[in-house]
C-alpha cells in the first residue's frame, strides 16, 4: 500500500475568494468575477481553458462552474452562471465585495494549443454554453493565430437566443462565422429558420485538418459528430464538455463517473473517440 | 528471534487470549465479531472470551441465518453484512468547517479523524480486496484523501482463513480468497485445536515475536492449505470470468436489464454492504447558532434517485439504468479504473438484497443471446 503524505490541500478545502465584478447577462445568466482573498494565491492560480472550480456558499453548498475567464488574466476568475438549482439560485444573490469559497481549477481542458493555425468549428445548444463562450473569447483576442472560427447554435425558438448581440458582435470579426438556426423563426430574425443541421454543409473549413469544440444537450453533440464526420473532420479532432453530478472533483465521490471515466478529473473536456461509445446510450 | 515475514507458527486456542492481550498492550482496541440483530457485526471485545465460538452464517438469496457449528470453531461464519470498509471509509465524517466573521469573512478549517489505534480480528481474504480496491481508488494521487488516509493507518488487520464458505460465496472465481494472499498483518487458519498464524507486515512480524509461539508443523501447514483448498472447491456460485467487459459493454440493452429492474426495489442494500463501493455525497450542515457550518460526507448509492441529478434532470430516472450503473461499474468499468474487476466475490449484495437478485445469475443471462 503506498501512503502519500497527507496535506489538508487548496484542492480539498475551499479558500474564501470576494467577488469583485457582477454582469447581468440575462434574466437567469449571470458573471461572478472572484479573487481569491489570499494574494499569493491569486496570484499563482493558473487555469487552462476549459477547466472547472467548485464555488460555495457556507451552509447552502458546493457546484462545478466552468472558468470563463482568460488563462492570462490573473486578476480575477471569471465564471457564467445560470441560476436553476438550490445553489446556483443563492450565487446569483451575490453582490460585489460578498465573499464565498473556491476550490480548484479541475479536470482537463480544451486543447487550445493544438488548435491553433487550424479551423475552428464551436457548436453549442440550447441556451449556450459557457465553456466553448470561453474558448470564442480565447480565439477571438489571439484572431491571428487560428484559421477560420465557426460558431453554431440551434435553438428551439428564435427568442431563445440569449447574448444576441453577442452573436451579432463575433459575426463581424474577421474570418469569422456565426451560423444560428431555430427551428421557429421570428420577427426580425437574422439567422438560419430550420435545423441546425442544415448549416454543416457550409462551415468554412478544412475538414481534414480543422477541429471541434462542443458543448451542450448530448443529443445534439452526438449527431454534431456524426455531421462533422460526415464532412471530413477526423473524429480525433472533435472535442466536447461533459456534465455529471459532481461532489467532490477529486475522482472519490463517484457522482460524474461515465464508464470507467471521473468526469471531474479525466474531463470535463473529452475527445469524441473517448465518448462515442457510450453518449448514445441513456443512463450513463 | 525474530522469524523472517511469512514463516508460520502456532497458536493453540488456549493461546487465543494472548494475541488480544498484545494487541492491547501495544494500544489497540481489539474489534472482533459479534452477534447483534442475529448477524455477525465487528464490534469491541475485551478478551478472546467473547468470541463467539460455534456459530455458522448460513447464507443464500435474501436470507442469512445463523446456524451451530458443529465442529465448535471460533470462525465458521464466512461473513457479517458489513466487511471491513467502514473502519477507513467513514459512513459518515465531517470534511472541514466554515465560519463567518462580523465582517463577512470565511475562514475554512479542515477536521482530520482522530480514530483509535483498531486491531481487527477476524478479517476475510475478500474484504482485504475490497480495503486494497478502497486504498487504490481514495489514496490514488494526485489528491489522496486525508481522512480515509488517517482511518486507513489506524487500523491492524487479522485476517482468518474461510473455511466454511456461505452459499453465497464466489471468492475463488474473482481469485480474492478463501485464503488471504496479501494485505494482512497477520493471518489465521483455524484447526481443530488452534490456528496456524503468519504474518504480512513488519507490525504484524512484531507481534508474531511477541507472542513466543513454536513454529507450526509442517502437517499443521499442509492441513491449513488443504483446508483452504477445500473451501475454495466447496464454493457453488461463480462469475464467468474475471473480465467481463465484453459481456457487459456489449449489451447495454440487452432485455435483461428489464428483467432485472423489474425485481429490483433500487433500495441501495447492495451498494450499502459491498466491500468495494465508494460512492459518497457532500452535503452542508449549517448551524444557525453559531453561523458556522459543517461539511460533511456520507455514504451515497447509485440507487438514489439524486445520484445522477443534474440542474433538472436525471441522467438515471429508472430502475434499468441504475442497476445496470451498478453492475457495469462493478464488473467492467472498474477493470478501466484500477485494473481489475471491482468485485471480491463476497456474495453479501446476494444475501442482503431483499429482492434475491444475484449478480451470478444477472451476468449469465446477460452472456445469453447476447
Amino acid at each position: 500500500m503506498t501512503m502519500v503524505a497527507n496535506l489538508p490541500d487548496k484542492m480539498l478545502v475551499p479558500q474564501p475568494a470576494v467577488v469583485v465584478g457582477r454582469t447581468q447577462e440575462s434574466p437567469s445568466i449571470f458573471t461572478l468575477k472572484l479573487r481569491l482573498e489570499d494574494g499569493v494565491a491569486q496570484a499563482s492560480f493558473r487555469h487552462s481553458l476549459g477547466q472547472f472550480n467548485m464555488l460555495y456558499l457556507p451552509g447552502v453548498g458546493e457546484v462545478p462552474i466552468s472558468i470563463m475567464s482568460d488563462p492570462e488574466d490573473q486578476q480575477a476568475i471569471g465564471h457564467t452562471i445560470r441560476a436553476v438549482g438550490r445553489v446556483t439560485n443563492r450565487l446569483a444573490e451575490l453582490q460585489i465585495g460578498d465573499r464565498i469559497g473556491l476550490r480548484g481549477p479541475f479536470g482537463r481542458g480544451w486543447p487550445i494549443e493544438n488548435m491553433k493555425g487550424r479551423d475552428v468549428v464551436v457548436i453549442t445548444g440550447g441556451l449556450g454554453c459557457a465553456p466553448v463562450v470561453a474558448v470564442i473569447h480565447y480565439i477571438l483576442r489571439r484572431r491571428t493565430d487560428y484559421g477560420h472560427l465557426t460558431i453554431i447554435q440551434g435553438v428551439k425558438k428564435a427568442e431563445d437566443l440569449i447574448w444576441r448581440e453577442q452573436y451579432a458582435q463575433w459575426n463581424t470579426h474577421p474570418d469569422t462565422h456565426v451560423m444560428v438556426a431555430a427551428d421557429e423563426g421570428g420577427p426580425l430574425w437574422p439567422w438560419h429558420v430550420g435545423r441546425v443541421t442544415d448549416l454543416f454543409g457550409r462551415i468554412p473549413m478544412q475538414p481534414d485538418k480543422a477541429m471541434a469544440v462542443m458543448c451542450g444537450p448530448e443529443g445534439m453533440m452526438v449527431v454534431s459528430a456524426r455531421m462533422l464526420a460526415e464532412h471530413g473532420m477526423p473524429e480525433e479532432n472533435m472535442f466536447l464538455s461533459m456534465e455529471r453530478n459532481m461532489h467532490c472533483a477529486v475522482g472519490h465521490c463517484g457522482h460524474c463517473q461515465f464508464g470507467g471515466a471521473f468526469i471531474c478529473k479525466d474531463g470535463p473536456v473529452f475527445s469524441w473517440p473517448q465518448v462515442k461509445g457510450l453518449i448514445a446510450h441513456r443512463g450513463f | 528471534m525474530n522469524l523472517p515475514l511469512g514463516t508460520p507458527r502456532f497458536l493453540g486456542f488456549h493461546k487465543l487470549h494472548e494475541l488480544f492481550g498484545e494487541l492491547q498492550f501495544r494500544g489497540y482496541r481489539c474489534m472482533g465479531p459479534a452477534i447483534e440483530n442475529d448477524a455477525i457485526v465487528f464490534r469491541e471485545l475485551a478478551s478472546a472470551k467473547e468470541l463467539p465460538r460455534g456459530v455458522q452464517a448460513e447464507q443464500s438469496p435474501r436470507q442469512f441465518r445463523l446456524t451451530r457449528d458443529p465442529r465448535n470453531r471460533y470462525f465458521a461464519w464466512a461473513n457479517g453484512p458489513q466487511a471491513i470498509k467502514p473502519f477507513a471509509f467513514a459512513p459518515r465524517e465531517s470534511l472541514w468547517q466554515v465560519q463567518r466573521d462580523q465582517e463577512g469573512a470565511l475562514k475554512f478549517e479542515p477536521l482530520a479523524p482522530q480514530p483509535a489505534k483498531t486491531a481487527i480480528i477476524g478479517v476475510r481474504a475478500c474484504d482485504l480486496a475490497g480495503l486494497a480496491l478502497q486504498d487504490a481508488h481514495f489514496l490514488k494521487p494526485p489528491y489522496p484523501d486525508p481522512n480515509y488516509e488517517i482511518h486507513r493507518k489506524s487500523l491492524f488487520l487479522v485476517a482468518v482463513q474461510c473455511a466454511e464458505p456461505a452459499a453465497t460465496c464466489f471468492c475463488a472465481s474473482t481469485g480474492d480468497g478463501p485464503t488471504p494472499q496479501s494485505g494482512f498483518d497477520l493471518s489465521l487458519a483455524e484447526l481443530p485445536d488452534g490456528f496456524v498464524i503468519s504474518a504480512g507486515s513488519e507490525a504484524g512480524t512484531e507481534v508474531l515475536a511477541a507472542l513466543k509461539l513454536e513454529e507450526a508443523t509442517p502437517k499443521q501447514v499442509q492441513e491449513a492449505k488443504e483446508q483452504g483448498e477445500a473451501a475454495a472447491q466447496k464454493q457453488s456460485r461463480s462469475l464467468p470470468g474475471r473480465d467481463l467487459r465484453p459481456v457487459l459493454m456489449n449489451n447495454l440493452e440487452h432485455a435483461h436489464w428489464d428483467y432485472v429492474a423489474a425485481r429490483c426495489l433500487s433500495c441501495g442494500n447492495c451498494t450499502a454492504v459491498c466491500p468495494t463501493c465508494f460512492c459518497h455525497a457532500e452535503l452542508d450542515e449549517p448551524n444557525k447558532v453559531t453561523g458556522e457550518s459543517l461539511h460533511v460526507r456520507q455514504w451515497d448509492s447509485c440507487f438514489n434517485e439524486g445520484h445522477a441529478y443534474i440542474h433538472g434532470h436525471n441522467v438515471r430516472p429508472d430502475t434499468r439504468t441504475r442497476y445496470r450503473q451498478w453492475l457495469t461499474h462493478k464488473l467492467a468499468s472498474w477493470h478501466d479504473q484500477y485494473g481489475r474487476s471491482g468485485c471480491v466475490g463476497c456474495g453479501r449484495c446476494i444475501a442482503w438484497c431483499p429482492a434475491g437478485i444475484d449478480l451470478t445469475e444477472e451476468i449469465a443471462a446477460l452472456g445469453v443471446n447476447a
